[in-house]
């Protein structure tokens, strides 16, 4: 017999890449108990997803390769059974959640179809699965459960979708629910709720659950146990409580220092000139109004950030300022000429002083051109900054100051880490010398510890060179100790905005206060705190 | 949708007034076919007589005003050659066309696609690289070709089927497997990398968590989203198909439109090649708007 409900036994699997064998996982062992929720935390590459991935039988083989180990599951070891009993097993007895549920999600059948595809693969009737799936879809709180049904994934909000991918794994009330990070791709406010929703179903049903997450105020808010991985190996576990407040491994120190909003916060910055003046800018596409009647000042050298969840118009701010979408109203200003209607030589040599660094360095570096030929192309357009025999000697000047080195210039971008390619995006920006750096979202995508280096990185240019910055964020904590001021956006709009101490320390408005509520912090104990107010305010 | 019906019509007519002059004027410059259809030892009177008769004396322009004009009152004049509607012959022409193009283009997508998909699931395996060898071979092979030695091989030597002509079921057997080979090729290759796509894809992970069998991935859940790029090249090969398989159907003695076309490109039969231009671009032109409906039918993202 069994003692837990689900136990990994010295699980090793390794992949067999083009460029040689790569142990994803050594020796883990973990357990998960009935009614518990285990969390497996990490960074990208630590092998978090991996030990659930064997558990569903989705590692193909090969690539993929089990080395060693067991997984027990009701007397049975799901490394020794068939392919169609695990079959069998996923989706009824076991079922998965996964991060982007939009892609997650067929695009081209119905959700309600997909719900019941759950049920009817596992033998039930097709009207006893439509009525269930019914019941399922308004117990996750879909509203209009009946026309949700027959409606297709993209006409659904992202918090929707995965409230809809929950329906779609309790169908048939599994006894696991496997969770690989089930919010990363939603908003904050919108995490909150789906993560509440988690913690319902699972008192209602007893499952097990594994969540699998970087982020530690995700852990502390639902996590019962902990498990920590770091380059394929557990680092260290424990309860959740004793992980955050008692970390025995450098790694989990580390992780934990590395989370951001615990600083001290800056102030300041607007006793010199103005750099760039935004005086009623809107944006409409058609009939849909992205950006209405926004204003703000930026100082030289000063840092804004603008935050906002997902379509709150704070990328269509920065890219109607900067003149990469055509704006539809108001009026912005760079040293006091006006932007908006210049003639386009003109603004062409203004953009140099005006650079971008974007979310998804993999996407914003191309990658058949090096290293050098990437950060150099800026001066091949813009001819008079610099002379070609001294191209060499600044790409290498430039790679040290974001921290990187000179005999990486002959590198491609796939040769990099994540954390590296967006600090080569950086010296790409910085080429031209410019005064403003617009950053959008450009540590979203990064490790938290990743996160923390490139935001010194930044802070370091701005106290060096004395460059401005416009943050754009959706991750409040990030901006906290970043940041001079911060605009908060929502639905175009500016809601708020004030000096980082007065936004986070004493937010005048609802939304800002709903925003900052609906972050999680780090610290289990802080998180029970806050569930239990919350509680208390709903009753 | 009725938007994009109109919107459609409206550019084909377009595209259609530029083919036709294009045609008339170039058709022209190939010179008189009177001397091709009078005996050689026709009298200069004869040939005026001939000339008169049909109007190639009149200026060219005045003779496009009255194509056009005749074109507009649904008359596409008659075929010098055979004294019939030059319309009447092609569509009966056209009728056989699309008979061999209805018949071919079911089998090959039929058999592409249950091929293609097989390929992909188990990528990199023997029935997949047995198959990449197979469609490779068909989309590059030469079908003037392979008509030829089919004939020699299937009706010369073993005399399983008739060389050429209709009549029978075994008549279309030979044509319709050459003009097979090359767009099953094509398409096998095409249905096989959209389905490695999508079958690597996040919703097929779901599917897989989800317990679904593997032949449902496959063909409810991958197929449908492979789908859009294929339907593309079927209706390149399905319109070349259309156009007439001028080679195939010349070496086959089959009666279709493209066999018709060139016959009477040879005999300045000015009136067929222009009917038959309109006949076919309609017909592409029609299935153009089919093709985008089962784009909107595959893909609910999709609305016109």
């Amino acid at each position: 017999m069994a003692d837990h409900l689900l136990e990994v036994r010295d699980l090793s699997v390794r992949f067999h890449t083009a460029a040689g064998a790569v142990d994803a996982v050594k020796n883990v062992s973990w357990h998960l108990d009935k009614g518990e929720t285990l969390a497996i935390l990490g960074e990208s590459g630590s092998g978090k997803s991996v030990s659930a991935s064997a558990i569903m039988n989705l590692i193909d083989i090969p690539p993929g390769e089990i080395v060693s180990g067991s997984i027990l599951f009701e007397d049975r070891d799901l490394l020794a059974i068939s392919a169609e009993e695990h079959r069998k097993l996923n989706g009824k007895r076991i079922s998965m959640i996964f991060q982007d549920p939009l892609s997650h999600l067929n695009p081209v059948y119905r959700v309600g179809w997909q719900i019941m595809e759950t049920m009817t693969a596992h033998g039930r009737s097709r009207d006893e699965a439509r009525k269930r799936a019914r019941e399922l879809v308004a117990r996750v709180g879909i509203p209009d459960p009946d026309a949700a049904l027959e409606k297709y994934p993209h006409q659904f909000s992202g918090g929707q979708r995965q409230r809809l991918m929950i329906a779609m794994a309790l169908a048939l009330k599994p006894d696991i629910l496997i969770a690989d990070e089930p919010t990363t791709a939603l908003d904050v406010t919108v995490q909150a709720e789906v993560l509440a929703l988690l913690k319902e179903l699972q008192a209602e049903t007893g499952m097990g659950l594994l969540l699998i997450t970087h982020d530690l105020g995700v852990v502390a808010e639902i996590a019962d146990r902990v498990v920590v991985m770091n380059a394929g190996e557990i680092v260290e576990e424990g309860t959740a409580h004793e992980v955050y407040h008692n970390p025995q491994h450098a790694y989990t120190r580390k992780l934990i220092a590395a989370a951001p909003g615990k600083g001290d916060m800056r102030s300041g910055g607007s006793e010199r000139p103005v750099l760039l003046e935004a005086r009623n800018v809107s944006k409409t596409y058609g009939d849909f109004t992205a950006l209405e009647n926004a204003s703000f000042k930026l100082h030289a050298g000063q840092t804004i950030a603008v935050v906002g969840e997902s379509g709150s118009g704070k990328s269509t701010l920065a890219r109607t300022i900067l003149q990469l979408e055509a704006p539809t109203g108001g009026e912005a200003f760079w040293k006091g000429r006006n932007l908006f209607d210049m003639p386009s030589k003109e603004l062409f040599g203004l953009r140099r002083q005006m650079q971008m660094v974007f979310q998804d360095p993999t996407q914003s570096l191309n990658p058949r051109m090096s290293v050098f030929e990437l950060i150099s192309e800026a001066w091949a357009i813009h001819r008079d900054l610099l002379p070609k025999p001294r191209w060499k000697e600044r790409v290498e000047e430039l790679l040290v100051q974001v921290g990187l080195r000179p005999e990486h210039a002959k590198r491609y971008p796939h040769q990099f880490s994540g954390g590296q390619r967006q600090r080569i995006a950086i010296a790409r920006a910085l080429a031209l010398e410019p005064e403003l750096i617009v950053c959008d979202e450009a540590v979203s995508a990064l490790d938290v510890s990743i996160q923390a280096q490139v935001i010194a990185l930044l802070g370091r240019l701005r106290d060096e060179l004395g460059i401005a910055f416009l943050f754009i964020a959706h991750d409040l904590p990030v901006v906290r100790d970043f940041a001079d001021d911060v605009i908060v956006m929502q639905r175009g709009h500016i809601v708020e905005s004030g000096t980082a101490e007065q936004i986070f320390n004493r937010p005048r408005e609802a939304y800002t206060q709903a925003l900052l509520a609906a972050g999680l912090d780090p610290d289990p104990d802080v998180q029970a705190e806050r569930r239990r107010q919350r509680l208390q305010a709903a009753v | 949708m009725i938007q994009l019906i109109r919107q459609r019509t409206l550019a084909s007519f377009l595209s259609l007034v530029g083919l036709i002059v294009l045609v008339f004027f170039l058709s022209r410059l190939t010179g008189d076919p009177t001397n091709l259809f009078l005996p050689i030892d026709a009298t200069q009177e004869m040939k005026d007589q001939f000339r008169a008769l049909h109007g190639y004396d009149d200026p060219i322009l005045e003779q496009f005003g009255r194509y056009v004009w005749d074109v507009l009152h649904l008359d596409f004049g008659d075929s010098v050659r055979r004294a019939r509607p030059a319309i009447g012959v092609v569509l009966e022409a056209f009728t056989w066309t699309l008979r061999l193009a209805l018949i071919t283009m079911t089998l090959v997508t039929i058999s592409a696609i249950i091929v293609g998909s097989l390929a992909a699931f188990r990528a990199g395996g023997f029935f997949d690289r047995f198959a990449s060898l197979l469609s490779l071979i068909g989309a590059s092979a030469p079908d003037f070709w392979i008509a030829i030695v089919a004939i020699v091989i299937f009706a010369v030597t073993l005399g399983w089927v008739p060389t050429s002509g209709t009549g029978s079921v075994w008549h279309w057997i030979l044509p319709v497997g050459v003009l097979f080979i090359r767009p099953f090729g094509l398409i096998v290759q095409v249905v096989r990398g959209s389905m490695i796509t999508a079958l690597s894809s996040a919703y097929v992970k779901t599917a897989r968590a989800k317990g679904v069998k593997n032949t449902p991935i496959i063909f409810v859940h991958t197929l449908r989203n492979a789908m859009l790029p294929v339907i593309t090249v079927m209706g390149d090969q399905a319109a070349a198909l259309l156009n007439g398989a001028v080679i195939v159907e010349t070496i086959f003695g089959f009666p279709g439109v493209g066999k018709l076309m060139i016959d009477s490109i040879l005999q300045r039969d000015f009136n067929v090649v222009l009917a038959a231009i309109m006949v076919t671009a309609i017909a592409i032109f029609i299935m153009n708007l089919l093709i985008d409906m089962a784009y909107a039918a595959l893909d609910p993202r999709i609305r016109y």
